[in-house]
């Protein structure tokens, strides 16, 4: 889609790779191996979670469903710094990419990022050698904290994980927007299509969604509003939308009108 | 020798390496024949932990395993 002479819309620069789909698919949920591949062709994705458990000789194997797209490997599950870590550089033998979606998750009942554990493992893994995406919550001052560790993307939720609620707190991820130079990626909380383009709208460099899609009643369907929910939303950001006003402003010309 | 494989005790020949262990686990598969035929390639996205630590692959032919060892082999699951 146009873009004004500019780089393609769905274009963007993550880790020093360019990605041609600002449309993130988390594959948990997914009911079927079928289905998710059927999901990700119609999302448009070029890059989608996966998490690390032990090997299931019986289950056939989630690579072959995903192949064609970049693989990003979560630490989904982890408490503390150290679990996160080594569950990190598992990954990249498993996978061979050096591209990690961290979460250390701080509470059970909310599933929310423990900041301190976050900012500790980030720092880590960007001395190993990773690529770090982290997951963390919509505070503009960790999301700072996390950029200046060297982490290459900042990736704040919109609401809790699996929630559908969106995004509970627009200004902070605007606030988010304007404190680092690093893409922004919406993680969690995204519901449906509106939620997905409003954060493109608030000036987010992609969206990442997992439940919304997997657990969607029709996913492939709903993957494919996702994909064009991102794409307008991108363009919306890009057209730079009217300032809200408290009356009307009328859209037709007063002068002219006939006297009777 | 006895060992811990996923949480589960499994006992294999002394003198076993890593990949012996990664085969076995691997071997339990609805094809076990196909999975012997093809090897390595049926490792792909396959990593190790022996004792908490992490094994790079390029060491699963050649590190041994120990009486007692803790062994995770792990693989992608939907998830993120």
């Amino acid at each position: 889609m146009g873009n004004a002479g500019g780089p393609p819309v769905d274009e963007f620069a993550l880790g020093g790779q360019v990605l041609g789909s600002r449309l993130v698919l988390g594959t948990g949920g997914a009911t079927s191996h079928a289905s998710l591949a059927a999901a990700i062709r119609a999302s448009g994705t070029a890059l989608v979670t996966v998490a690390l458990r032990r090997l299931d000789p019986t289950a056939p194997s989630l690579l072959d469903a995903i192949d064609g797209v970049r693989i990003l490997p979560n630490t989904a599950g982890c408490h503390t710094a150290v679990e996160a870590v080594k569950l990190a550089h598992l990954a990249r033998e498993a996978f061979g990419t050096t591209w990690v979606k961290l979460e250390v998750i701080g509470d059970e009942d909310t599933l929310l990022p423990d900041a301190v554990e976050l900012l500790t493992a980030a720092a880590t893994l960007v001395d190993d050698g990773f690529t770090v995406l982290p997951y963390t919550t919509d505070d503009p001052v960790l999301s700072r904290r996390l950029a200046d560790v060297g982490c290459a993307a900042v990736m704040p939720l919109g609401s809790p994980i699996g929630s559908g609620m969106g995004i509970r707190n627009p200004h902070n991820i605007e606030l988010i927007r304007d404190a680092v130079t690093v893409p922004v990626i919406v993680d969690a909380g995204i519901g449906t299509a509106s939620d997905a383009a409003l954060a493109m709208e608030l000036g987010c460099d992609a969206v990442l969604v997992a439940s919304a899609v997997t657990r969607a009643e029709h996913p492939v369907t709903m993957a494919a509003a996702m994909r064009h929910a991102v794409t307008a939303g991108r363009l919306a950001y890009l057209a730079g939308r009217i300032p809200r006003r408290a009356y009307a402003t009328a859209s037709s010309p007063v002068h002219g009108l006939p006297t009777w | 020798m006895r060992l811990t494989v996923n949480g589960e005790c499994r006992t294999l020949d002394d003198g076993a390496r890593v990949a012996d262990v990664v085969l076995a686990v691997m071997s339990q598969a609805a094809q076990p024949v196909a999975v012997r035929a093809t090897g390595a390639a049926q490792t792909r996205g396959v990593a190790v932990a022996v004792n908490g630590d992490v094994v790079p692959r390029s060491a699963w032919p050649d590190l041994p395993l120990r009486d007692g060892d803790t062994i995770e082999v792990l693989t992608a699951v939907p998830g993120g």
